[in-house]
Protein backbone atom coordinates (compact mmCIF):
# COMPACT_ATOMS: atom_id res chain seq x y z
CA UNK A 1 0.00 0.00 0.00
CA UNK A 2 0.90 3.67 -0.07
CA UNK A 3 3.68 5.15 -1.70
CA UNK A 4 6.97 4.09 -2.96
CA UNK A 5 9.64 4.88 -0.34
CA UNK A 6 12.13 7.39 -1.26
CA UNK A 7 15.56 5.60 -1.05
CA UNK A 8 18.94 6.91 -1.67
CA UNK A 9 21.84 4.63 -0.49
CA UNK A 10 25.08 6.43 -1.13
CA UNK A 11 29.10 5.39 -0.18
CA UNK A 12 31.23 7.07 2.03
CA UNK A 13 34.49 5.24 2.55
CA UNK A 14 33.39 1.64 3.15
CA UNK A 15 29.81 2.92 4.57
CA UNK A 16 26.46 3.16 2.95
CA UNK A 17 24.38 5.68 3.90
CA UNK A 18 20.82 4.75 3.66
CA UNK A 19 18.19 7.63 3.62
CA UNK A 20 14.29 6.61 3.42
CA UNK A 21 11.39 8.72 3.42
CA UNK A 22 8.27 6.22 3.93
CA UNK A 23 4.69 7.07 2.98
CA UNK A 24 2.36 6.16 5.89
CA UNK A 25 0.50 8.39 8.21
CA UNK A 26 1.35 7.16 11.27
CA UNK A 27 -2.01 7.80 12.92
CA UNK A 28 -1.90 7.54 16.85
CA UNK A 29 -5.58 6.79 17.34
CA UNK A 30 -5.46 9.90 19.87
CA UNK A 31 -6.62 12.05 17.42
CA UNK A 32 -10.40 13.12 16.14
CA UNK A 33 -11.76 13.61 12.43
CA UNK A 34 -13.86 16.06 11.07
CA UNK A 35 -16.86 14.15 12.30
CA UNK A 36 -15.71 14.37 15.72
CA UNK A 37 -14.88 10.15 15.52
CA UNK A 38 -11.79 9.06 16.67
CA UNK A 39 -9.37 8.14 14.06
CA UNK A 40 -8.13 4.59 14.37
CA UNK A 41 -4.50 4.14 15.09
CA UNK A 42 -2.57 3.15 11.57
CA UNK A 43 0.94 3.28 11.79
CA UNK A 44 4.34 1.52 11.11
CA UNK A 45 5.45 -0.88 13.53
CA UNK A 46 8.12 -3.40 12.53
CA UNK A 47 10.77 -2.04 9.59
CA UNK A 48 13.63 -4.09 8.02
CA UNK A 49 16.71 -3.04 6.04
CA UNK A 50 18.54 -5.67 3.99
CA UNK A 51 21.87 -5.94 1.78
CA UNK A 52 21.65 -8.04 -0.73
CA UNK A 53 19.06 -9.97 0.38
CA UNK A 54 20.79 -10.30 4.51
CA UNK A 55 18.90 -8.42 6.91
CA UNK A 56 21.13 -5.57 8.82
CA UNK A 57 19.25 -3.01 10.60
CA UNK A 58 15.77 -3.63 11.93
CA UNK A 59 13.20 -1.58 14.31
CA UNK A 60 10.24 -1.87 16.33
CA UNK A 61 8.70 1.51 16.40
CA UNK A 62 5.12 3.07 17.80
CA UNK A 63 3.14 5.90 16.57
CA UNK A 64 5.18 8.42 18.19
CA UNK A 65 7.24 8.30 14.94
CA UNK A 66 6.04 10.96 12.67
CA UNK A 67 4.25 10.53 10.15
CA UNK A 68 5.80 10.04 6.41
CA UNK A 69 8.57 8.45 8.56
CA UNK A 70 12.33 9.68 7.77
CA UNK A 71 14.84 7.49 8.53
CA UNK A 72 18.80 7.01 8.20
CA UNK A 73 21.43 4.74 9.21
CA UNK A 74 24.88 3.59 7.91
CA UNK A 75 25.13 -0.10 7.20
CA UNK A 76 28.73 -1.43 7.38
CA UNK A 77 30.72 -3.54 4.67
CA UNK A 78 28.39 -2.18 1.34
CA UNK A 79 29.86 -1.26 -2.20
CA UNK A 80 28.36 0.90 -4.44
CA UNK A 81 26.07 -1.90 -6.96
CA UNK A 82 24.74 -3.75 -3.93
CA UNK A 83 21.24 -4.05 -3.24
CA UNK A 84 19.92 -2.07 -0.61
CA UNK A 85 15.96 -3.50 0.58
CA UNK A 86 13.66 -1.44 2.81
CA UNK A 87 10.05 -3.27 4.12
CA UNK A 88 7.69 -1.87 6.33
CA UNK A 89 4.73 -3.95 8.30
CA UNK A 90 2.03 -1.39 9.73
CA UNK A 91 -0.66 -2.39 12.86
CA UNK A 92 -2.77 -3.48 9.81
CA UNK A 93 -0.81 -6.62 8.82
CA UNK A 94 -0.04 -4.22 5.38
CA UNK A 95 3.47 -4.20 3.86
CA UNK A 96 5.70 -2.83 1.41
CA UNK A 97 9.17 -3.60 0.48
CA UNK A 98 11.20 -1.14 -2.17
CA UNK A 99 14.82 -1.48 -2.97
CA UNK A 100 17.74 0.59 -4.33
CA UNK A 101 21.29 0.17 -6.08
CA UNK A 102 24.08 1.87 -3.42
CA UNK A 103 25.84 4.86 -5.63
CA UNK A 104 29.48 5.44 -5.37
CA UNK B 1 -25.92 -22.64 9.14
CA UNK B 2 -24.69 -23.89 12.32
CA UNK B 3 -21.18 -25.43 10.14
CA UNK B 4 -20.55 -22.17 8.48
CA UNK B 5 -20.97 -20.70 12.06
CA UNK B 6 -18.65 -23.46 13.33
CA UNK B 7 -15.80 -22.98 10.56
CA UNK B 8 -16.17 -19.01 10.91
CA UNK B 9 -15.32 -19.17 14.39
CA UNK B 10 -12.82 -21.82 13.96
CA UNK B 11 -11.16 -20.03 11.19
CA UNK B 12 -11.05 -16.86 13.47
CA UNK B 13 -9.59 -18.08 16.56
CA UNK B 14 -6.86 -19.96 14.91
CA UNK B 15 -6.02 -16.90 13.14
CA UNK B 16 -6.13 -15.44 16.12
CA UNK B 17 -4.34 -18.10 18.39
CA UNK B 18 -1.73 -17.74 15.56
CA UNK B 19 -1.58 -13.91 15.62
CA UNK B 20 -1.25 -14.28 19.91
CA UNK B 21 1.67 -16.91 19.46
CA UNK B 22 3.19 -14.68 16.85
CA UNK B 23 3.06 -11.37 19.00
CA UNK B 24 4.79 -13.22 21.79
CA UNK B 25 8.11 -13.94 19.66
CA UNK B 26 7.23 -17.70 20.65
CA UNK B 27 6.55 -18.48 17.00
CA UNK B 28 8.89 -17.26 14.71
CA UNK B 29 7.92 -17.38 11.15
CA UNK B 30 11.05 -16.07 8.40
CA UNK B 31 10.47 -12.92 8.41
CA UNK B 32 9.95 -12.15 11.97
CA UNK B 33 12.33 -9.30 13.80
CA UNK B 34 15.40 -10.15 16.17
CA UNK B 35 13.73 -7.24 17.63
CA UNK B 36 10.75 -7.67 19.64
CA UNK B 37 7.47 -4.99 19.51
CA UNK B 38 7.03 -4.77 23.33
CA UNK B 39 3.39 -4.05 23.60
CA UNK B 40 3.80 -3.97 27.43
CA UNK B 41 6.56 -1.50 26.99
CA UNK B 42 4.71 0.76 24.01
CA UNK B 43 1.78 1.18 26.61
CA UNK B 44 3.47 2.49 29.62
CA UNK B 45 2.50 5.83 30.59
CA UNK B 46 6.22 6.86 31.89
CA UNK B 47 9.42 5.89 30.67
CA UNK B 48 10.34 3.78 34.12
CA UNK B 49 7.25 1.78 33.08
CA UNK B 50 8.78 1.42 29.33
CA UNK B 51 11.98 0.68 30.56
CA UNK B 52 10.76 -2.01 33.12
CA UNK B 53 8.97 -3.76 30.27
CA UNK B 54 12.22 -3.94 28.53
CA UNK B 55 14.65 -4.48 31.13
CA UNK B 56 16.07 -1.48 30.44
CA UNK B 57 16.16 0.06 34.70
CA UNK B 58 19.55 -0.48 35.29
CA UNK B 59 20.60 1.95 32.35
CA UNK B 60 23.38 4.50 33.63
CA UNK B 61 24.58 7.80 32.40
CA UNK B 62 26.34 7.55 29.59
CA UNK B 63 29.12 10.61 27.96
CA UNK B 64 29.30 8.58 24.70
CA UNK B 65 26.21 8.44 23.69
CA UNK B 66 25.48 11.90 21.06
CA UNK B 67 22.08 12.89 20.42
CA UNK B 68 21.42 15.74 18.22
CA UNK B 69 18.29 17.09 18.28
CA UNK B 70 16.85 21.13 18.22
CA UNK B 71 17.06 22.63 21.39
CA UNK B 72 13.60 24.53 20.32
CA UNK B 73 11.32 22.62 18.26
CA UNK B 74 8.54 24.71 16.72
CA UNK B 75 6.78 22.08 15.35
CA UNK B 76 6.48 19.05 17.56
CA UNK B 77 4.87 16.66 15.10
CA UNK B 78 8.43 16.60 13.12
CA UNK B 79 11.54 16.59 15.82
CA UNK B 80 14.57 15.17 13.62
CA UNK B 81 16.89 13.20 16.15
CA UNK B 82 19.68 12.20 15.05
CA UNK B 83 21.34 9.60 17.33
CA UNK B 84 25.13 8.16 17.49
CA UNK B 85 26.29 5.29 20.40
CA UNK B 86 30.12 5.47 20.66
CA UNK B 87 29.95 2.10 23.58
CA UNK B 88 31.85 -0.82 22.10
CA UNK B 89 29.26 -3.25 21.45
CA UNK B 90 26.24 -1.27 20.93
CA UNK B 91 23.43 -3.79 20.00
CA UNK B 92 20.74 -1.50 19.44
CA UNK B 93 19.40 2.24 20.31
CA UNK B 94 15.75 2.85 22.04
CA UNK B 95 14.43 6.38 22.60
CA UNK B 96 11.85 7.33 25.03
CA UNK B 97 10.15 11.23 24.81
CA UNK B 98 9.17 11.29 28.85
CA UNK B 99 6.56 13.57 28.39
CA UNK B 100 4.78 12.14 25.74
CA UNK B 101 1.10 10.45 26.63
CA UNK B 102 3.21 7.04 25.67
CA UNK B 103 6.94 7.84 26.13
CA UNK B 104 8.65 4.74 24.51
CA UNK B 105 9.31 5.46 20.79
CA UNK B 106 11.06 2.43 19.85
CA UNK B 107 14.43 0.28 19.08
CA UNK B 108 16.62 0.07 16.83
CA UNK B 109 19.04 -2.66 16.31
CA UNK B 110 22.01 -2.56 14.95
CA UNK B 111 23.36 -5.90 16.06
CA UNK B 112 23.53 -7.31 12.31
CA UNK B 113 25.72 -4.84 10.17
CA UNK B 114 24.32 -1.19 10.91
CA UNK B 115 26.54 1.36 12.39
CA UNK B 116 25.31 2.65 15.56
CA UNK B 117 23.21 5.14 14.21
CA UNK B 118 19.88 6.39 13.17
CA UNK B 119 18.27 9.52 12.68
CA UNK B 120 14.70 9.54 12.50
CA UNK B 121 11.61 12.40 12.97
CA UNK B 122 9.66 11.87 16.21
CA UNK B 123 5.97 13.50 17.82
CA UNK B 124 6.81 15.59 20.54
CA UNK B 125 3.68 17.01 22.55
CA UNK B 126 4.95 19.46 24.79
CA UNK B 127 8.24 19.73 25.72
CA UNK B 128 10.37 17.33 26.80
CA UNK B 129 13.26 15.44 27.85
CA UNK B 130 14.23 12.93 25.45
CA UNK B 131 15.98 9.88 26.51
CA UNK B 132 18.18 7.60 24.54
CA UNK B 133 19.11 3.77 25.91
CA UNK B 134 22.00 2.12 24.43
CA UNK B 135 22.30 -1.58 24.87
CA UNK B 136 26.00 -2.86 24.55
CA UNK B 137 27.38 -5.72 25.45
CA UNK B 138 24.71 -7.06 27.47
CA UNK B 139 24.45 -3.88 29.92
CA UNK B 140 22.26 -0.56 29.30
CA UNK B 141 23.80 3.15 28.98
CA UNK B 142 21.34 6.51 28.87
CA UNK B 143 22.20 10.15 28.18
CA UNK B 144 19.13 12.07 27.77
CA UNK B 145 18.68 15.69 25.01
CA UNK B 146 15.78 18.59 26.19
CA UNK B 147 13.77 19.26 23.73
CA UNK B 148 11.66 22.57 23.74
CA UNK B 149 8.33 22.69 21.58
CA UNK B 150 6.53 25.84 20.48
CA UNK B 151 3.78 24.10 19.03
CA UNK B 152 2.67 20.48 20.31
CA UNK B 153 2.64 17.36 18.36
CA UNK B 154 0.32 14.73 19.17
CA UNK B 155 -2.33 16.83 16.62
CA UNK B 156 -4.72 16.48 18.97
Amino acid sequence: MGDPMKIRARMKGDVAEVRVLMGHPMETGLRKGGDGKMIPAHFIKEIRAELNGKVVFEAAISQAISRNPLFAFKVKGAKAGDKISITWVDNKGDKRTDSVTVSG
Amino acid sequence: MDNTRRRVLKGASAAGAVFAVYATGALRPSDALAVTWNKSAFDAKSTIDALKALNMASATDSKDIVIRAPDIAENGAVVPIDITSNIPGTQSISIFVEKNPFPYVGTFDTTKGAEPYVHVRLKVGTSSPIRVVVAANGKFYQAVKDVKVTIGGCGG
